[in-house]
Formats: C-alpha cells, sequence, structure tokens
C-alpha cells in the first residue's frame, strides 16, 4: 500500500504519469530560495542552459556568475563567495563538480565549512548517449566520505526543488545530486522534504525486505514493491534522498520488520548509497542484502532507460533482487 | 604617501622580530618549512603593521582587509606576524605543528581566528580571494583583497583560472603577490617548470603587473599604494625576495624549502640574525 504521509502524485502508477528531469527542480528552487534570500548566488561553469542555471540568471542576472569552463576555479570562487557572506551554488555536470574539482571542494569548502551548495547534474546512466565520460557514477561516493558535507539525491523535480530551498536555508556545505532525463513525478507539492530524513513510500502488512533508494531510481523501487505485491511478496520502501546523513531512525525502523534489504541506486555499487546502508546496518543490525547499483563498470551511449535496463537498475532488477534474498 | 625614516626603521625591526619566532617556532616543532616565511618576513611585517585595516582584538570584524595565504606552507610566517600584532600570545607561536595546537602545520580557518581560509593544497587562493573581491564589489564596500602566493605555485592550472577569471571581472580591490624566490622543493623554478616571463603572462591575462624587491618594505609599500591606485584591472604584484633572508648560510638554497632547523642550526641562525650579518658583535647578539 502506498504510504499515507508521503501524499505521492495520483498518478503514480498510472502510465501517463508526468515526466520531468531533476534539474529543472534545481532550475525552479534557486529562483525561489532567490527570491527568499538575497545572498543567494549562482556559479555555473559554460553550461547555464543544460544546468538550468539560466533560470536563475533570467530573473537575477546581477547574482548569476559565468565562470567558464573552469570548475577548480568555480569550487574556489564557491568558497570565497561564502567567506564573504553569499550563499553560493555552483552548478556543473557531476563528473566535473564534484569529478574535476574533488580536492578544491575537500579543502575550500568541506574543510572550511564553507556555505557552498555543490550542485552536480547529469548523474547517472540515464544521462543517455553522451556515454560513459559524461555519466557520473561516483560522486555519492566521492561526497559522502568527506566531514562537514552533507548529500543529497532528490527523487523527482519536485522534490528536487525543495531540496534546493532546504539546501540554501542550511548553513554549511551541502552536494545536491541531479539527472538529466525526464523522469517521473511521482512525489506532490504536499509531499513532505526536511533535509537528514527519509520517506515511506510504500509499506505491506507483512513486509519481508525492505527496499531503501535514493534518487530518481526511487520510481524504479516503487514499481518494484508493486511486483513484488502481486507475487505474494511483502515489502517496504523507503525513500533516502539524504544519503548523508543517513536517517538511521527511518532506516532501523523499516529493517525491523524485514527478513532482507535491496539498496537502489543510480551509482556505482561500492562506496556509495547501498555502502552507507550497509555500514550501518552491519554495525547495528545485520541483514542479508542487495546493492542494486553499477558493478564496476562505466556506462555507454545509448536511451536513458535502454541503460537502465542493461546495468540492471530497472524495477525487473530489484524484483530479480528481492526474490534471491527471500528464497534464501 | 612615502614613509618616515623611522617608520621604516620600525618596520624593518618588526620583520627581524617575526624571523626570530620563525626560527624559534620551527626549532621547536622540528618539521616545517624554513626557506619561504624567513623569505616573506619583510611582506608580512608592511601588511600586519602597516598596509592592513584589520583589528586584532576582533579578528572578524566585517570591515577589514583580506589577506588570504595561498601557499599555506609559509604559514609560520603569518603566525609570527598576527602573534606580534596581538593575536594571540607570542609564546603559542611554540606549539606550531603540535597535537592540539590551533597553529596546525597548513592554517585551517576554523582554529583560529583571523586566517580568512584553509590552504596548503596549492592553487586555491586566487579563486577565493578574486571571489571575495567580487563579493565587496557587488556589496559596494571598501574591503582591499590580499592573495599572497608563491611562485611554484603557478604551476597549478587552476591559478590561471582564477587569473583569467579575475581579469574578466576587471576586478580593482582584488591584489595578487607572487613570492618570487625562485625556488621549490625540487630545485630552481626555472628547472622545475620554467614560469618567465611571469609579468607577461599576468599581462596577458588582463592584469597590471608591478615587479618589486619583496626585501625593500618602502619598495613593497610603495607598490601596494601603486595598486590600490589601478581601478580597470586587478593587480599582480611579483615580489623578489630571497629564500632564507636574514641567514645568510641557508639564503638562496631550495634544500631548506621544507625543512626546519635543527637546535644548533637555530641558536647559530638566531645568532646570525641578531647580530645584523656580523654587524655587531655577538656579545650584544
Amino acid at each position: 500500500m502506498l504510504s499515507k504521509e508521503a501524499r505521492l502524485s495520483e498518478q503514480v502508477f498510472s502510465e501517463h504519469i508526468e515526466k520531468v528531469p531533476t534539474r529543472d527542480g534545481f532550475g525552479k528552487g534557486t529562483v525561489e530560495a532567490g527570491k527568499a534570500d538575497e545572498r543567494v548566488i549562482v556559479l555555473c561553469a559554460d553550461l547555464s542552459e543544460s544546468t538550468r542555471a539560466e533560470w536563475f540568471e533570467k530573473e537575477f542576472p546581477e547574482r548569476f556568475i559565468e565562470v567558464g569552463i573552469g570548475e577548480q576555479n568555480m569550487a574556489g570562487l564557491g568558497s570565497g563567495f561564502a567567506a564573504a557572506g553569499k550563499v553560493p551554488f555552483i552548478a556543473s555536470y557531476a563528473a566535473f563538480n564534484p569529478g574535476r574539482n574533488y580536492e578544491q571542494i575537500r579543502t575550500t569548502i568541506a574543510l572550511n565549512e564553507a556555505n557552498v551548495k555543490v550542485c552536480g547534474m547529469h548523474a547517472g546512466v540515464s544521462v543517455g548517449p553522451d556515454g560513459a565520460t559524461h555519466q557520473m557514477l561516483e560522486d555519492i561516493g566521492l561526497m559522502r566520505m568527506l566531514p562537514n558535507m552533507i548529500v543529497v539525491a532528490p527523487g523527482d523535480a519536485e522534490e528536487a526543488r525543495k531540496a534546493v530551498i532546504a539546501a540554501a536555508a542550511h548553513e554549511g556545505p551541502v552536494y545536491l545530486r541531479f539527472g538529466r532525463s525526464a523522469t517521473p513525478l511521482f512525489t506532490s507539492a504536499q509531499t513532505p522534504f526536511v533535509l537528514g530524513k527519509a520517506l515511506r513510500l510504500y509499506e505491506s502488512g507483512t513486509p519481508q525486505v525492505a527496499l531503501f533508494s535514493t534518487g530518481l531510481l526511487s520510481y524504479e523501487a516503487l514499481r518494484a514493491a508493486k511486483q513484488l505485491e502481486e507475487k505474494g511478496v511483502g515489502s517496504v520502501v523507503l525513500h533516502v534522498p539524504t544519503v548523508k546523513p543517513l536517517d538511521t531512525e527511518a532506516i532501523l525502523a523499516a529493517a525491523g520488520k524485514a527478513r532482507a534489504v535491496v539498496t537502489v541506486e543510480e551509482h556505482q555499487a561500492a562506496g556509495g548509497f547501498g555502502s552507507a546502508v550497509a555500514e550501518f546496518l552491519a554495525e547495528h543490525h545485520p541483514l542479508p542484502q542487495y546493492r542494486v547499483g553499477v558493478r564496476d563498470q562505466f556506462g555507454q551511449s545509448g536511451d536513458p532507460g535502454e541503460l537502465i535496463r542493461r546495468y540492471e537498475l530497472d524495477a525487473g532488477a530489484i524484483v530479480r533482487a528481492a526474490l534471491g534474498l527471500v528464497k534464501q | 604617501m612615502s614613509l618616515t625614516d623611522v617608520e621604516t626603521r620600525k618596520l624593518e625591526a618588526r620583520a627581524e622580530q617575526i624571523r626570530e619566532t620563525v626560527i624559534e617556532m620551527l626549532v621547536a616543532a622540528k618539521s616545517g618549512h624554513t626557506a619561504g616565511p624567513l623569505g616573506l618576513a619583510d611582506i608580512f611585517a608592511a601588511f600586519y603593521f602597516h598596509i592592513l585595516r584589520h583589528d586584532p582584538k576582533h579578528p572578524e570584524w566585517p570591515e577589514r582587509d583580506r589577506l588570504i595565504l595561498s601557499n599555506g606552507h609559509v604559514v609560520p610566517v603569518r603566525y609570527a606576524a598576527m602573534a606580534h600584532a596581538g593575536y594571540f600570545p607570542v609564546e603559542e607561536c611554540r606549539t606550531l605543528r603540535a597535537f592540539g595546537s590551533r597553529l596546525q602545520g597548513h592554517p585551517e580557518r576554523l582554529r583560529l581566528p583571523g586566517l580568512e581560509t584553509t590552504s596548503g593544497p596549492l592553487g586555491e587562493g586566487l579563486s577565493q580571494a578574486a571571489a571575495a573581491a567580487y563579493a565587496f564589489r557587488m556589496d559596494g564596500t571598501k574591503q582591499r583583497i590580499f592573495c599572497v602566493m608563491g611562485d611554484g605555485e603557478q604551476d597549478e592550472g587552476m591559478v590561471w583560472e582564477a587569473a583569467m577569471w579575475a581579469g574578466k571581472q576587471k576586478l580593482p580591490n582584488l591584489t595578487a603577490i607572487i613570492d618570487r624566490n625562485n625556488i621549490q622543493i625540487d630545485g630552481v623554478t626555472e628547472d622545475v617548470m620554467p614560469l618567465e616571463s611571469l609579468k607577461a603572462k599576468y599581462e596577458a591575462f588582463n592584469w597590471h603587473v608591478i615587479e618589486v624587491n619583496g626585501n625593500d618594505i618602502p619598495a613593497f609599500i610603495a607598490a601596494i599604494e601603486e595598486a590600490d591606485a589601478i581601478y580597470e584591472k586587478p593587480v599582480a604584484i611579483i615580489a623578489h625576495t630571497i629564500p632564507g633572508k636574514g641567514v645568510p648560510e641557508i639564503e638562496f638554497d631550495f634544500h631548506w624549502h621544507g625543512k626546519p632547523p635543527s637546535k644548533e642550526e637555530g641558536r647559530r641562525f638566531l645568532k646570525e640574525l641578531r647580530s645584523m650579518k656580523g654587524r655587531v658583535p655577538h656579545e650584544y647578539a
């Protein structure tokens, strides 16, 4: 059963569910955050159209800063702007931000506790045709290892908008992850979003397996839960947009009822969200677990849907993983 | 406004005091960099005792000028200058690099008020300084932003990303100081990675460039005043300094880039400093 508290879209299981890229949520969210707080500024490294930074630029031209193709400089600029009292969002593709500028983020933002919001676009294989160079699959791992860094992977565009606003209001470094392709808008304006809080999307009467998911694939987890229910396997789906700090209370509560755990993310299975969950459960509540994620490979060109299936990140793969664990 | 002779002598005395503290703290720490801090003592004396608008008792005073240290490994000279300027007791300098000390091996903003930023990994200060300069221009406030960089640090690509951006933005309140001491860890800069013509490089990036003797305090202060008068561009001051300045036996020697004096060497170096290079008999030193 769908969770009532999540107030999900009424079209959640409809074929006609609206699809919007989460980067649009970045565009909308920064405009709203910019209206609420004049300290908010947006920096972009020559990708203002595809990151949707240009939405902010149109609204606040004097608070939009073009830095050219230089992500290392952009991270340092972000730190300097924060030191001077601004609330900078630095935006580029995740492969370069935080891929290219990891050490600048580490030293000038995380160690410095600078109030900078690092925004990585085009994360995951769902980038599609651009291929492996642009399909960032290691960013959650890089960012969640950094002390002082909050890591958020919103599930859809509406949640992305809320996450941006919440990040602007939070004092300190935040990493926000966004996708390129249009993906289902499964939450609604009424769906709660709080930094650091997970959200239960679905729960069967007697859950045998707990599905913990982050980012865009939470929708696939939701579809998987429905398919599992049809096969007589109960589950609980916990959407965990904030990968760090992990909502351990919600994870324990959801895991407590299940015999096994499947984690789901559009990221390397090593080092990402599934690893974070495994690290926590291993110490507090060990359970058999399978991490749905990319298994030590790079992506390739293709359609987003095709790639999600090829790398076994779709609802079908989640169902297979869950059945495999439940049968053990 | 040129300095009076008395003012110049007072600043030179401050620089010597800073050098003595640098040697004492490095001997106590048993690790750290010697050549750069000694070479920069005159510049830091000029900053903390003449150039900066700052308040050691209120290190977070919003209207203060910002001094961003990009080459964090020379931080002993900054700690020594800050201590003598009254930010914290001079005795605390001896805790450099020790467990629990606020004086980390490379500066950490959150541990010691007044540091402005965390640095050590090279090439990162100019971006931060340029952003602060841009932000203060947005806000219409008058702080000057200074960024001290090393010359070896110019090898870092990020420096040139920042130089390009600052040149594009024509930031008049930004002054970069490049410590041109010609040494880096592996040797002489022109052998490791040639930088010349450094002046032409910055000029090509739309900067105004001034070359000056960085161990000549009145000349350095005059360069800072000239920089203040340049309105249409950021300014780079290439400050030629002598690494190890003040201790003749180590001057110009790149081997002293990254090591501290032993106790015995420290005693000898202090004697050389205090005797004004032999001009004062040692019994008075």
